[in-house]
């Protein structure tokens, strides 16, 4: 087996056994990096020397036998919205194209306290506001299944690094659908956390109520261990929940026998592309066979989450990027006429034509005369939307729902905006309601596209998620390794 | 629905950002797009429904109050575009 394409348990077996060593793995990653990255383009910076450095000192505490968790020496790479002290944080703007943060996020903390070593930065939509990695400042990401194809987005850097076995976990983060949507155009597995279970203190503000990060890896087991490598409490987020943890891995090969799982006949709406109906179909049977109790169920606010999340988290949004004025950090004009302009100037030579629009969007549904019809009313119908979840997992387990509605599309094929948010139309409302879902790789499609299923639990309903998650993987066709083919 | 241009400029100075006559239509079209699908929310009777503008229904969280060091000056205004004995310089803000 190649160095480069073991998961994280093979990896760590084969660390905690000594047949490879952590700095043979980051090396053997790195060539593999070095040979394919030019046609994907996932990563803003790769940090070699740093992590090179990282897997001697990991291999010195390993020969001494005080090595920090079962991970130490794995290599990871982090969505460039989250901060590392030192290395560059640009959230593939050019507002923050400069940016060193100087400090680490929660989430990259715990990683160095366990000897997971970051090994790049990866490339998303501009402020991980897009669904295709198209909108990035530095440049598009490519779908390593076909290059002429988008990898998803926001977290396409991540999503496309993990399948062209750059690392074996990424990190990303998850508003609307940004970890589970990429996760299944690029035939990985995506994991999006119960709001709560993991401290958002370090990742660069899109929309508050709704971020979360999430791991991306190539098998649920390896989602498992990354989510005990990231979930629990923090002071430094006010939103991060105290409460136990379990140990993720626990029981996920236990089976579905008895599981009863949801179909919300709303998710065959128009525009679910006939490949991922079979998928969802398939996936359904494959449950079933082993055990679960698959019924067809209702959620009548489905149609209209999409709306309300728009409204909400460009609201959102416009609040979290007033901090970008040239002052503190970031890009600053370099021609402008006294403090307004100086602000006006930076932020519109700072930011891309997406967040441009969110601001404009959210800027107009917060302002007097439209807050309570837009602002106000979309928080009601989040309302309704969470009730209506509610009553479903008093009755399930989990909701079973494709994560998109067809597998990625060419690039450039969606220049209109509303078409762009329509591929969100099954992960948006998991974050509205702050629940817990996982995309997991099901099928290929005619064109040898990977297409994902999803599957959503309640809060903290993680444990049962993963369990369903481990079965349907099980139960699905391998999906073998990207070919890299195609391209302009 | 009508979004006039004079709205879109006004959105725009309080966004900070100004727009060539080109990108002031492009997002009067795109903001008119996502007002008119938002029209399909008043299909649902909310008289009665409470807003939620946060999931957990969080209570303030509060900590004791206690003095302790935070980060470098120096640190933190490496990542400023100009500063000078560890604070920022701004253009003149009062005359």
């Amino acid at each position: 087996m190649k160095l480069y394409d073991m998961t994280i348990k093979q990896a760590s077996d084969a660390l905690q056994n000594k047949q490879i060593s952590a700095v043979e793995l980051t090396k053997g990653l790195l060539n593999r990096i070095e040979d394919k990255e030019q046609s994907v383009s996932t990563l803003n910076t790769v940090c070699a020397d740093f992590a090179l450095k990282e897997a001697e000192a990991s291999d010195k505490r390993r020969a001494a036998n005080t090595q920090k968790s079962m991970f130490d020496g794995i290599p990871a790479i982090i969505k460039d919205n989250i901060c590392t002290k030192g290395i560059k944080t640009s959230c593939s703007s050019k507002i923050l194209e400069n940016f060193v943060p100087p400090y680490n996020a929660h989430v990259v903390e715990r990683f160095a306290n366990q000897g997971i070593i970051t090994l790049g930065k990866a490339n998303l939509d501009e402020f991980a506001m897009g669904s295709s990695t198209e909108n990035s400042a530095f440049g598009a990401t490519s779908n390593p299944w076909d290059l002429s194809r988008v990898p998803g987005g926001s977290s396409g850097g991540s999503a496309a690094a993990v399948s062209a076995s750059f690392a074996p976990l990424a990190l990303g983060s998850d508003t609307g659908g940004s970890i589970r949507q990429p996760a299944s155009y690029c035939g990985v597995v995506g994991l999006k956390p119960t709001y709560g279970a993991v401290s958002r203190y370090g990742l660069v503000a899109f929309a508050s109520s709704l971020d979360q990060i999430g791991p991306i890896t190539r098998s649920v087991e390896d989602a498992a261990f990354a989510l005990n490598a990231i979930c629990g409490h923090d002071k430094r987020d006010t939103t991060s929940m105290d409460v136990e943890y379990p140990d993720y891995t626990q029981g996920i090969s236990d089976g579905v026998k008895g599981m009863k799982i949801g179909l919300p006949k709303e998710y065959f709406a128009d525009g679910l592309d006939t490949e991922v109906k079979d998928a969802l179909s398939a996936a359904v049977k494959a449950l079933e066979s082993q055990g679960a109790i698959v019924e067809e169920t209702t959620l009548p606010t489905f149609e209209y989450a999409l709306t309300a999340y728009y409204i909400i988290s460009s609201a959102e949004a416009t609040s979290n990027l007033s901090r970008y004025d040239g002052v503190k950090y970031g890009y600053r004009a370099s021609d402008f006429d006294g403090i307004t302009d100086l602000y006006t100037q930076t932020r519109n030579q700072g930011f891309g034509d997406e967040v441009k629009r969110r601001m404009m969007l959210g800027n107009y549904v917060l302002s007097s005369g439209y807050y309570d019809a837009y602002y106000m009313k979309a928080l009601k119908v989040r309302t309704l939307i969470k009730q209506d979840f509610d009553a479903l997992f008093e009755k399930y387990d989990c909701i079973i729902s494709p994560s998109a509605p067809a597998p990625a599309f060419k690039a450039g094929e969606k220049s209109d905006p509303m078409q762009m948010y329509l591929t969100d139309i099954y992960t948006v409302p998991v974050n509205i309601a702050g629940l817990t879902a996982i995309s997991v790789p099901c099928a290929m499609s005619n064109l040898g596209l990977p297409i994902g299923i999803q599957l959503i639990a309640k809060p903290m309903g993680e444990p049962t998620m993963l369990k369903a998650a481990y079965a349907l993987e099980q139960a699905s066709p391998p999906m073998g390794q990207p070919t890299f083919k195609g391209g302009a | 629905m009508q979004v006039p241009i004079s709205e879109v400029e006004k959105i725009a100075t309080l966004s900070r950002i100004s727009l060539s006559e080109q990108e002031k239509k492009m997002y009067q079209h795109n903001l008119l797009d996502i007002l008119e699908a938002a029209q399909k929310l008043s299909e649902l009777d909310t008289s009665d429904v409470t807003p939620t503008a946060h999931i957990q229904g969080l209570e303030n969280v509060t900590r004791e109050d206690i003095v302790q060091a935070s980060m470098d000056n120096e640190l933190l205004t490496a990542n400023a575009p100009q500063s000078e004995h560890g604070c920022f310089i701004v253009p003149k803000v009062v005359e």
